[in-house]
């Protein structure tokens, strides 16, 4: 679990806990409705670019051809008393975009070297693999801790 | 036999398998009763009652939120004291649940419903060769009927996490919200000469030790009542060597638990512990050792002829990573009344004025009488008392601000109020706080601006005072009082200009005292205790007023010393700037680096570097509650003394610890944040005379916020919330005072 120790930095608590959690709640949303559910993430070292697969029959590749706009929360909560003040949480602001050709490639790898028993179904012909550029983070820990990280465009 | 229920096992029924959820005292003590050692009878409240406790109550998760709220080891001594009382306030207001008191209190009627009881902890990690948690953890004395006993039960729990255990958890790497805590409830002995023992002398193997003195051991174990001590031939039980203490205390039982009362002529002048009284200590202890096979440290009360066993545990041979450094220190903070009582005679009548006649004779000197050498010389000796007044302080000075603690513990037993820090109201307002009198002579200065807007047009002008004007006769007044602080500031000997600044802003808004928040009264409190203990009460209040007030008034004290310092080091920089000098080169740039951390906020030391290109923004910071009430304004960050000038009335004062003279600004405030934390820091005091929103503890405050940016003040959650991240605004911008409640 990422704990917020002691002087520990706030960008190394975020990169902590993107880069350790292998999943994230994708937030979309299509004709005012919103939409979440779960979906498999890599991301750059940097935390400017995160990356999602999804089958095109999904609702949410529906709402991404409508709104770009998304939302990934990220946590490493254990559903346990201690969450509540050693957890942390990120909240992704980005624009999605469905990759194709030489980054398509690209991203491929670096999604599979974090999920290589995912080959299969990223490599389906119905599956659309996502880049978010991450364009603001709000990271919350210690329970009411709340910081922002503003990503350049 | 059968087992008792789950919650309560008697303690004569403890096996090894019971190690877990009975802790390590109660083992042994099932032990030595079996081998037919005397020892009181009793049961033991089991690890399983704390947990469910915890459960049924939802205390654990409370505890976490509050334990969690900043990383332990970045806490200074005053946020320990803190986060205590809060954890034990919280263990005060949370009875137990039917469906646990009940089977408890079931097993101890047929025991206790008329007798006395002790209650003691037993932690699992309690007393282990490597570990000694001894005078950590609460004991209660002579507790009379179940459901006081079950009361007390909790305060035992609430002793796990007590600030010097937390802290010694924190060295043992275990982690509290994994701990657990048995408790035994034994019968109560009056002993009449009580004592510790160890059965090998440190590196004197064929040595004994033991330790006695008159009444009961609590005075002995909390350090109030100096111990008679032997060292004895373990073989043959000859006193080799005796150490008589000055005899004056003891500790006694009174209704409802014990009280240290003063020692009759007689047993003034009689040990406690003659060659009869140790042959019987030590052959008790040899039975041990041989018993559990290892060096003992045992506890006994003798009445009448017979000698009981009260604890017994391994000799530690590590008590400690820390021994002689901060631990110990910290640790040697907590003081009884008496000896407040002692430290308030060496503050007052010692320390403050010996202090401050220091600073005197050095500011009637005449600087620019001295030659170059001997204004190095001097520079080098207002050094050197600012070392040495310094040091005192740290020894006694915070020691004293114990009365405020020990105050608050007591009122919140007795009068278990909602708010854990209800009990500061009863001691602000105080009318002896310097830094108070000296706001409020500068808020009337500043009102003489206010009723005559000529005159405030003249000094904004820059116009001096005119001599003889009522004005310049309160101004003179004024530095006679309170001398200059126009240092502080960072300015020139009697420099003006910062001064009618702060004036001229005092002006533009009245500022009251507030401390208009209900306070609750003295009555309220003394009414609390029975008529024999009102003694106890009067006195313990008026050693917390006391301290809350020197408090303050000791750094006032101090600040004068670094006042004459900084004085001497101008007039050396004066020469400087017209001619070289070694002599003063050398001394001036030996205390440079000092003088400026002394009188500067320090900048945080937490800065954050997130990757290029990334903004960092505070949104939400999270710190401690120092001063209800809610606040919104702009932010002043203040990181160094010569920004204090630019405050503006109604801004909210960021920095990294409000420093007692710099208070002058804090009538202008609307709020407070610091990243220094606690109640009882300069800052929180002063937020609360002046009636003030303030969450001290916010780390890398001073980093995080930006002049300029909006902020909200929660003086009740103790949050600070940045709405708008503009920062370094530099248009002057007004805003709201603070709102207070009721």
């Amino acid at each position: 679990m990422t704990q917020s120790k002691g002087g520990t930095e706030g960008f190394e608590i975020l990169r902590e806990l993107c880069s350790g959690q292998m999943l994230a709640v994708l937030a979309t949303e299509s004709a005012r409705k919103p939409y979440a559910n779960l979906v498999a993430i890599a991301v750059t070292s940097d935390l400017r670019e995160f990356y999602f697969a999804t089958q095109r029959s999904t609702r949410k590749w529906a709402n991404l051809t409508g709104n770009h706009h998304v939302a990934l929360l990220i946590d490493n909560r254990t559903n346990q008393v201690v969450d509540f003040t050693r957890a942390a949480a990120a909240t992704v602001l980005g624009i999605a975009e469905e990759l194709t050709g030489k980054d398509l490639e690209e991203g491929l790898k670096l999604y599979l070297a974090r999920h290589p028993h995912l080959a299969g179904f990223v490599r389906s012909p119905n599956c659309a693999l996502f880049k978010v550029r991450v364009e603001k983070v709000y990271l919350v820990n210690r329970f009411q801790n709340v910081l922002e990280f503003h990503f350049p465009s | 036999m059968k087992r008792s229920n789950r919650y309560v096992l008697r303690l004569s029924e403890l096996s090894e398998s019971d190690r877990e959820r009975a802790g390590g005292k109660a083992l042994a003590l099932g032990k030595l009763a079996r081998a037919g050692l005397p020892c009181p009878s009793g049961f033991c409240i089991t690890t399983k009652a704390y947990d469910d406790y915890l459960d049924l109550t939802g205390l654990r998760q409370r505890l976490m939120l509050l334990l969690e709220r900043k990383p332990f080891n970045e806490m200074r001594w005053e946020e320990l004291w803190d986060l205590g009382l809060r954890v034990r306030s919280m263990f005060l207001g949370t009875p137990l649940p039917d469906e646990l008191a009940m089977p408890c209190i079931k097993s101890l009627e047929s025991s206790f419903a008329s007798m006395s009881a002790s209650v003691r902890s037993s932690a699992p990690v309690e007393d282990s060769a490597s570990a000694s948690f001894a005078g950590l953890h609460d004991s209660f004395l002579n507790i009379q009927g179940t459901t006081e006993i079950i009361d007390h039960v909790r305060l035992v729990w609430a002793s796990l996490w007590s600030d010097r255990a937390l802290l010694y958890r924190q060295e043992l790497h275990l982690d509290p919200a994994f701990s657990a805590m048995a408790v035994i409830v034994q019968e109560f002995v009056a002993g009449e000469i009580s004592g510790v023992a160890f059965s090998r002398s440190p590196g004197q193997e064929g040595l004994a030790v033991i330790e006695a003195v008159w009444g009961l051991n609590q005075g002995l174990v909390d350090g109030d009542v100096e111990p008679d001590r032997v060292l004895l031939d373990r073989k043959t039980g000859k006193v080799v060597e005796r150490h008589e203490a000055v005899r004056e205390n003891a500790c006694r039982p009174r209704t409802g638990g014990v009280t240290i009362v003063p020692l009759s002529l007689e047993e003034r002048e009689k040990t406690p512990l003659p060659d009869s009284v140790a042959k019987k200590v030590l052959s008790m202890l040899v039975q041990a050792e041989g018993l559990f096979g290892a060096p003992q440290d045992l506890e006994w009360t003798i009445r009448g002829d017979a000698i009981h066993a009260l604890q017994a545990r391994p000799i530690t041979t590590s008590t400690s990573p820390d021994q002689g450094g901060e631990r110990a220190w910290y640790l040697s903070l907590h003081r009884s009344l008496s000896s407040l009582k002692e430290l308030r005679q060496v503050i007052e009548a010692e320390l403050l004025p010996e202090m401050t006649g220091d600073a005197s004779r050095a500011e009637a000197l005449d600087l620019l009488a001295l030659d170059d050498g001997a204004l190095a010389k001097s520079i080098r000796e207002r050094q050197h008392l600012l070392d040495h007044w310094e040091g005192r302080y740290r020894e006694a000075c915070i020691p004293m601000a114990h009365g405020i603690r020990l105050f608050g513990q007591v009122y919140n037993d007795r009068l278990r109020p909602e708010d854990p820090f209800a009990f500061l109201e009863m001691l602000a307002g105080d009318e002896g706080i310097v830094a108070v009198n000296r706001n409020d002579a500068l808020l009337e200065l500043a009102a003489m601006l206010r009723d005559e807007p000529h005159l405030a047009a003249k000094v904004r002008e820059g116009t001096e005072p005119r001599p003889g004007s009522r004005f310049a006769h309160s101004l003179a007044n004024f530095h006679e009082r309170f001398g200059d602080f126009s240092w502080v500031m960072g300015e020139k000997k009697d420099g003006l200009g910062g001064m009618m600044g702060l004036l001229l802003e005092m002006a533009v808004s009245p500022s009251d005292r507030a401390h208009s928040r209900q306070s609750p009264d003295d009555a309220s409190f003394l009414d609390s205790f029975s008529a024999d203990e009102q003694t106890f009460a009067r006195e313990l209040l008026e050693i917390a007023r006391v301290s809350y007030r020197l408090r303050d008034n000791d750094n006032m004290a101090l600040g004068k010393l670094k006042k004459v310092l900084f004085d001497a080091c101008e007039e050396a920089s004066q020469r400087l700037e017209k001619r070289e000098s070694s002599e003063l080169a050398h001394a001036v740039s030996a205390i440079q680096e000092r003088v400026s951390t002394s009188q500067k906020p320090t900048v945080g030391k937490n800065k954050r570097n997130p990757p290029s290109g990334v903004r960092e923004q505070a949104r939400q910071l999270v710190g401690q509650p120092a001063g209800p009430g809610l606040a919104r304004g702009t932010a002043r960050v203040i990181t160094q003394a010569s920004e204090l000038a630019s405050f503006r009335s109604g801004e909210i004062l960021v920095c990294d610890a409000v420093d007692p003279n710099m208070t002058f600004i804090v009538p202008l405030a609307s709020g407070i944040v610091e990243r220094r934390g606690g109640m009882l820091i300069h800052g929180a005091i002063i937020a609360r005379e002046y009636g003030l929103s303030c969450v001290t503890g916010v780390p890398g405050a001073t980093d995080l916020i930006r002049t300029g940016d909006s902020l909200t003040v929660d003086g009740f959650l103790g949050i600070v919330t940045v709405s708008k991240g503009s920062g370094q605004r530099k248009r002057r911008q007004r805003t709201g005072k603070s709102h207070q409640p009721g």
